[in-house]
């Protein structure tokens, strides 16, 4: 299936805005950028509307090699989680889906 | 980070742009990516991540206040999968002591 890209983010721009083609480019990387040393920096992302990125903290776990069944701790780590919003809910909710996924 | 703050510092890290120019254009971003999701469309960006939409089988469930049970019927949620470079550099973020 067709998946949406950076390259289509910036064409759009360009459509609807008006940016001209480097411009564009560089806002949407931008966009990606901002967003991750906002993360980064242990700073959590709301993105009204859409939905916000959060940071979670996980201690250490016990683990295995799945190849060797070897145990193996899993090391303590900062993960990122996204909540969607109310609002992208609502409208990702309503689609019929026959063949996504 | 709230979305006026992304807006503010996407607008200090290009001298182009007016304020303007770069909010209408993270509110355009941010409804073409709802749009690719409404659409079952999946949304893939090298190095922070991709989103899918994952399907949630239909279940019979209660009115917390009546307690009446109710059919809820399948549907779809979105889902966010951490690209490589995000994972790595949050983590190095608690690594780091942040």
């Amino acid at each position: 299936m067709a998946a949406l890209t950076k390259s289509e983010m910036a064409e759009r721009l360009f459509e609807e805005l008006g940016l001209n083609k480097r411009e564009a480019k560089e806002l949407v990387e931008l966009f990606f950028e901002e967003i991750r040393s906002s993360l980064e920096s242990n700073e959590q992302v709301k993105l009204s509307g859409f939905g916000n990125f959060d940071l979670r903290d996980k201690s250490q776990r016990p683990g295995r090699n799945p190849k060797t069944g070897e145990e193996i701790p899993i090391s303590a780590r900062r993960v990122v989680t996204f909540r969607p919003g109310q609002k992208l809910k609502a409208r990702v909710e309503a689609y019929a889906g026959t063949d996504s996924q | 980070m709230t979305k006026s703050e992304l807006i503010e510092a996407i607008a200090a890290r290009q001298s182009q742009l007016s304020h303007k120019d770069v909010e209408l254009a993270v509110k355009t971003i941010l409804e073409h990516m709802s749009e690719a999701l409404a659409g079952g469309e999946r949304i893939e960006i090298r190095g922070f991540g991709s989103f899918s939409l994952h399907y949630r089988e239909p279940r019979r469930g209660r009115n917390p206040k009546t307690g009446d049970t109710v059919e809820l019927s399948g549907k779809y949620v979105p889902h966010f999968k951490p690209g490589k470079e995000l994972r790595e550099r949050v983590n190095l973020g608690l690594q780091g002591g942040l």
